[in-house]
């Protein structure tokens, strides 16, 4: 039961859905839409098992005092806010006491948290939680200026939440793929010896393509801009199919090693 | 740019500041911009999924009473609570002893993606490139036009070299023969193609890295420019002393922990 179950399941489903793609039937169809969906919605599930996850790494990196365990409040905190910033939006044009909120609103975390990690004073801790969170709750009752929207995507517009959108994740993550620039001109160095033949050509063909938008090459970069540009679409084209042909096979392999109840590892051990 | 923009940009510029710094060594400042980046971009994409996923297909409705309102699940589609449901089982990984029910929806989500995958990884990419590399020869251009005939893409020979190339590449990949003789010369061709899509790939990839390093520069360089009221023709309505306070803080904290290594470099040279 604890094995056998699940292997029916995936063979059962897995072969169902290789069948209707070959049933040319509008009721095929609304059945593909709609197992679809029934991924997604298991898929949203284990995205808060996931955030749960986080939450107690987190909390026992802060507990057993790891190294550097005193920045896991800041990932706390900045999942906890971008959460209730992404269900709140205002009303009109007035703050009110949103902010007030905010930060009653992360305390309150911030103590729960510390009431789970702290060896002694929890009901200290406890009791300082349970104040914020009234004040949270009292905001909550009396404040028109803003409020919050589970059911509708208004705080996906609220200023706060593209404000740390705009200033936060975007700024990091840009920086975070132009680091690479450093890392690749390092690893460029490494691999772009002409040791060989086959390092001279990824060498050659590395170099033409850099060399293309390079202004000061002047009368030679028509000849750079045509060159790279067949290293792209020819060669490159063969390469790229050859092993996008090669990951496809590869996929539908596992794919059906799956469905068959061959590879099990997606169920762990026990 | 108003001063509340102003703080906000000062903001991304201390992150893009701090990300750079890892460039040194891992240090506080890093870390800090390493787990705010984290926990934000967990939050944002669950707002996401719960927006775009769990209210459309679990069909949240809210009853309004007047003076009170909750969520309930629309009507037309309870069928949807099986997933739910199944979604729920997930959460028995926490237990040792029940956790081999996640197993469940686990191995429905597995089956069903398993399922999809057969059919539209052979159609979308096996067989869309094959059918793309044995398109009919350019015979009209066989040789290339132009001035740069030598790199015309849309020439016979570049068809027919995309042919040769993806064949060989493919015999490379072939394991179960060994790579001697007439296969492993076809097989040394496709190593060939693979070594110069590769370099050609990175070459690419170095130069959007490039671009996203220039882009970051810009940023600052603008970031800096607004500080001091020099973007633009005309100046700020807004501006004020509070600008220039804000880019020195982050300029100061920038040379104070430079000069903080640099110390702390030469007093451990000198034990």
């Amino acid at each position: 039961m604890k094995r056998q179950i699940p292997v029916v399941l995936v063979g059962l489903f897995g072969l169902f859905m290789i069948f209707q793609y070959f049933v040319p039937h509008e009721s095929s169809e609304w059945i593909y839409e709609f197992l679809l969906d029934w991924t997604i919605i298991i898929g949203i599930f284990a995205m808060a098992l996931g955030l749960w996850s986080l939450y107690r790494v987190s909390v026992e990196k802060i507990r057993t005092r790891k190294p550097a365990w005193g920045y896991n409040y800041l990932t706390l905190v900045g999942l906890f806010t971008m959460m209730l910033f992404g269900f709140t939006s205002q009303n009109g044009e007035a703050w009110g006491w949103f902010f007030p909120f905010m930060v009653a609103a992360n305390l309150t975390l911030v103590m729960i948290i510390q009431a789970s990690v702290t060896k002694g004073h929890r009901g200290l801790f406890l009791g300082t939680a349970g104040v914020c969170l009234a004040v949270c709750i009292v905001i909550i009752i009396f404040d028109d200026t803003w409020g919050f929207h589970f059911e509708t995507a208004e705080g996906l517009q609220s200023t706060m939440f593209r404000a740390f959108f705009d200033n936060i994740l975007i700024p990091i993550f840009a920086t975070m793929f132009s680091l690479l620039a450093f890392f690749i001109a390092s690893a460029a160095y490494r691999a772009f010896r002409a040791r060989n033949v086959m390092a001279t050509l990824l060498l050659l063909a590395a170099l033409i393509v850099m060399l293309r938008f390079n202004p000061y090459f002047g009368p030679l970069s028509p000849y750079m801009s045509k060159a790279s540009n067949w290293l792209m679409n020819v060669p490159n084209l063969a390469a790229q199919r050859a092993i996008i042909i090669g990951v496809g096979l590869g996929i539908v392999a596992t794919a059906l090693k799956v469905i068959l109840g061959i590879e099990r590892g997606y169920m762990g051990k026990g | 740019m108003d001063f509340s923009t102003f703080l906000w940009t000062t903001f991304a510029a201390f992150l893009t500041l701090a990300t750079y710094s890892f460039l040194y060594k891992d240090n506080p400042f890093y870390k800090i911009a390493e787990h705010i980046v984290t926990g934000v971009a967990a939050g944002y994409f669950a707002i996401l999924l719960w927006h775009n996923g769990l209210v459309p297909k679990l069909w949240f409705q809210r009853i309004d009473d007047g003076d009170w309102w909750w969520l309930w699940l629309n009507s037309s589609k309870p069928w949807y609570l099986i997933p739910a449901i199944l979604g729920m089982l997930m959460w028995t990984r926490f237990s040792k002893k029940y956790q081999w029910v996640s197993r469940w929806p686990m191995a429905l989500y597995i089956g069903i993606s398993a399922g999809i995958a057969v059919p539209l990884e052979m159609s979308n990419r096996v067989n869309k490139q094959l059918y793309d590399t044995m398109a009919d020869l350019n015979w009209a251009n066989f040789f290339g036009q132009g001035t740069y005939a030598m790199f015309d893409t849309t020439s016979g020979l570049s068809q027919l070299l995309i042919v040769i190339g993806v064949v060989a590449a493919l015999i490379y990949f072939f394991f179960s023969k060994a790579h001697t003789g007439l296969f492993g010369g076809v097989a040394k061709v496709g190593i060939w193609t693979l070594m110069i899509g590769f370099g050609a790939s990175f070459g690419f990839t170095v130069m959007a890295r490039i671009s996203l390093f220039i882009n970051r520069m810009q940023f600052l360089g603008g970031w800096g420019q607004e500080a001091f009221n020099a973007s633009g023709t005309t100046p700020n309505p807004n501006y004020s002393a509070w600008y220039q306070v804000f880019f020195w803080l982050l300029a100061l904290l920038v040379i104070g922990y430079a000069a903080y290594e640099i110390v702390k470099h030469l007093r451990s040279r000198k034990t």
